[in-house]
């Protein structure tokens, strides 16, 4: 069966992101006030075959800890459709 | 004479200059392209600067499953020298060679300047020609250099002496302003500054070849 993933990689809780601080620096210039903690990460999306749901994840799970995320700095969350 | 492998992956864009500085030090060095699943025989291996794979998806993530990578690991674990200068050091960190990872910089800006690092741990074969506490004048080139830790690993590293390099004004955010680090065993070190290009009074400073000296030093006279 085919599936698709999405897989949402943030910086972990704590990481200082210089990218988030930026945006939240230049949203109250634009009249957003009281924003707070923002924080930038990536979504990458997949399509993959998988006998089911179960094995879609875990494959993807494996794909991140080798490849798509970088276990000292950043975490992430997996969804399959 | 000391024999060294410059690894070159696609986006590589300092093995030239390793090249020619290790040349005029005395080295006899040769590249190695990245499909390569073997080293030669070498002593001394390279990881140069760059973009190796165009730094997609993070600096180091593709390069480090190069095929010479599983070749790079195993003459690490043999004993061998591995050197990994600013990309170079991106890609040891992505393959669990050294600890740690690097971040974009604090201030979210390219930096291309010159930094002054101090000398942490003199007792590495990288750093046998320094003091500790001397102060090296070395370039820096790059966009991703803000290295961190977690604190539990970073207690560890500062126990057995692993931070070896240190900037004197800490220029990229870098936990405890951490230039240069190497492995428990200390055959294999990382910098992000590039002591390649320090090695010729007319380029602004000669202070990286204490580093490329020290790592030929040691090959002498580990083979003596």
């Amino acid at each position: 069966m085919a599936f698709s993933a999405l897989v949402n990689v943030m910086l972990k809780p704590g990481i200082a992101d210089p990218q988030g601080q930026t945006i939240e620096r230049a949203l109250p210039v634009l009249g957003y006030t009281g924003v707070r903690e923002v924080r930038v990460g990536k979504r990458i999306q997949l399509e993959l075959d998988a006998a089911d749901a179960n094995e879609a994840r875990d494959r993807v799970v494996e794909m991140c800890d080798k490849l798509l995320a970088n276990p000292v700095i950043e975490s992430y969350e997996v969804t399959i459709r | 004479m000391t024999s060294v492998g410059i690894v070159v992956f696609p986006g590589s864009n300092c093995e030239q200059d390793c090249m020619r500085s290790l040349s005029a030090l005395g080295a006899s060095p040769e590249m190695v392209w990245h499909t390569e699943s073997a080293l030669p025989d070498v002593d001394v291996v390279v990881l140069p600067g760059g973009f190796a794979y165009g730094d997609y998806l993070r600096t180091g993530a593709i390069a480090r499953f190069s095929p010479v990578m599983d070749a790079v690991s195993k003459h690490a674990e043999a004993g061998g020298l591995v050197i990994g200068i600013c990309n170079g050091f991106q890609i040891l960190c992505e393959a669990g060679m050294l600890p740690g990872a690097l971040r974009k910089n604090a201030g979210l800006k390219f930096l291309c300047k010159w930094t002054e690092v101090r000398v942490e741990n003199a007792a590495t074969p990288f750093t046998s020609r320094a003091h500790l506490g001397d102060v090296l004048r070395i370039p820096i080139n790059h966009f991703e250099g803000n290295w961190y830790c977690d604190p539990e690993t970073l207690g560890r590293l500062r126990d057995n002496g692993q931070i070896v390099l240190r900037y004197v004004d800490n220029p990229n955010g870098s936990l405890e302003s951490v230039a240069g680090l190497c492995n428990e065993n200390g055959n294999v070190f990382g910098l992000m500054p590039h002591p390649e290009r320090a090695c010729d009074a007319v380029l602004g400073s000669e202070d990286g070849q204490v580093i490329l000296r020290s790592m030929l030093d040691h090959m002498r006279s580990s083979v003596a």
